[in-house]
């Protein structure tokens, strides 16, 4: 289910543009509100749909699947650690979920950016840059050996 | 310099009866584009087939009193203080711009019209310009949001520009005019010139620029108070209640 904006409620913030893996929230030439550039592209994954502070976010079903008059809504306090989920069936049922927020608090991870530079002979190495420091994992990549290579016959 | 009347030089070129008919015009002009701007976009339409159909689903009767209400907390916190804005940079530039605003636009209007000699217009009136172009460069230079990825120029001009650009060329372009007319500098009438010029653009673009959102904001903002109270909440599930149980103590938002 791709999202949309309410333009009267965006005021325009950007987070939803910052978070959006697509990059396909933008914001808009006219108002200056943000929008969905490209909803068939959007892989559903509400990330900005709870990051927006002012919940201006929602996302609705194609019609050929989902036809119109459902809602579904989540609804993001990060200083409960609890996303809460509100569902809305078409013929009135309603269905309340709350989860626990298990990714790590927004901002507490180092950006790409934030790290030095590897060094140039890092190139010839198997391990992506800053590995195995990044994946905090002690002494190393684990890596096969050639002594852990041998055929075990049943 | 901060307690002359600029206006009050002018009617040896200009007649104080031009410079009140300009106001009127501009008055006029804000009014027509708005008229014409709910009229065209259906804002107003908008706002009420909300209003109904959000009525329609309430869980809670809301009486007058409780409309009343949140009619008051809307203006007050939502409209006076700019409570909406999650961002406190936002929100100070916000304010900065928009009670500098009203403070350059109501000094402007008192000292065109009135043959007061006080001085607290004249102050004013710089007081607003200045707050105008603090909040105003703050928000156009370090604030607005923009689509990194794209490598866009941070001097980049849109039509969501225009009001905020007009705004703030208006405002410097009239500081500088007031400043080299009592300073005796040269050039002050074609800083005049074009401070009329950005001034029109201001108030004449108001279809086309962001100029009614001081007008459809303050709606969307009580619209959205009443769909709390009533329950029906724009479809938003209620506060977790038990995070104690479902989520973990985290602290606050460090992004917004």
């Amino acid at each position: 289910m791709p999202t949309f904006v309410y333009m009267t409620r965006c005021d325009g913030c950007g987070h939803c543009v910052d978070i959006c893996p697509s990059d396909i929230m933008h914001i808009d030439k006219t108002y200056r509100r943000a929008y969905n550039i490209e909803p068939n592209m959007c892989w559903e994954c509400y990330s900005c749909v709870k990051a927006c502070p002012q919940n201006a976010i929602d996302a609705r079903g194609y019609a050929d699947f989902a036809p119109l008059g459902h809602s579904v809504r989540a609804l993001r306090e990060e200083a409960k650690g609890t996303i809460s989920w509100r569902l809305k069936f078409r013929d009135g049922r309603e269905k309340n979920f709350v989860s626990p927020i298990r990714t790590t608090p927004w901002g507490s991870i180092k950006g790409p950016a934030e790290y030095d530079a590897p060094p140039a002979e890092d190139l010839a190495s198997q391990a992506l840059a800053h590995e195995p420091d990044s994946l905090k994992v002690a002494g190393g990549l684990p890596t096969l050996t050639r002594g852990r290579l041998k055929l075990k016959l049943a | 310099m901060l307690a002359i009347n600029p206006f009050a030089a002018l009617p040896a070129t200009i007649p104080p009866a031009v410079m009140q008919a300009y106001v009127v015009a501009m008055i006029v002009l804000v009014a027509a584009g708005t008229l014409f701007d709910i009229l065209h976009k259906g804002s107003a339409r908008y706002f009420f087939d909300n209003w109904r159909r959000s009525k329609g689903r309430a869980r809670n009767e809301l009486g007058s009193g409780a409309l009343a209400s949140i009619a008051v907390r809307t203006a007050v916190v939502d409209v006076l203080a700019s409570g909406e804005f999650c961002s406190a940079r936002r929100r100070v530039a916000h304010l900065l711009t928009m009670y500098g605003f009203l403070l350059y636009v109501v000094s402007t209007v008192v000292m065109v019209f009135s043959r007061s000699t006080s001085d607290i217009w004249p102050h004013l009136w710089w007081l607003g310009g200045v707050m105008v172009c603090v909040g105003g460069y703050w928000f156009w230079f370090f604030i607005r949001a923009d689509v990194a990825a794209e490598g866009n120029s941070p001097l980049r001009l849109m039509r969501a520009d225009l009001f905020v650009l007009s705004l703030l060329a208006s405002v410097t372009f009239g500081l500088i005019w007031a400043f080299l007319q009592v300073n005796g500098g040269g050039g002050a009438m074609v800083f005049f010139a074009l401070y009329i010029l950005a001034t029109t653009v201001l108030f004449g673009s108001v279809p086309w620029s962001k100029f009614a959102h001081m007008f459809f904001k303050p709606a969307a903002a009580f619209e959205k108070r009443m769909s709390l109270a009533n329950g029906t909440r724009a479809n938003l599930p209620g506060p977790a209640d038990k995070p104690e149980q479902f989520g973990s103590a985290r602290t606050a938002p460090r992004h917004y």
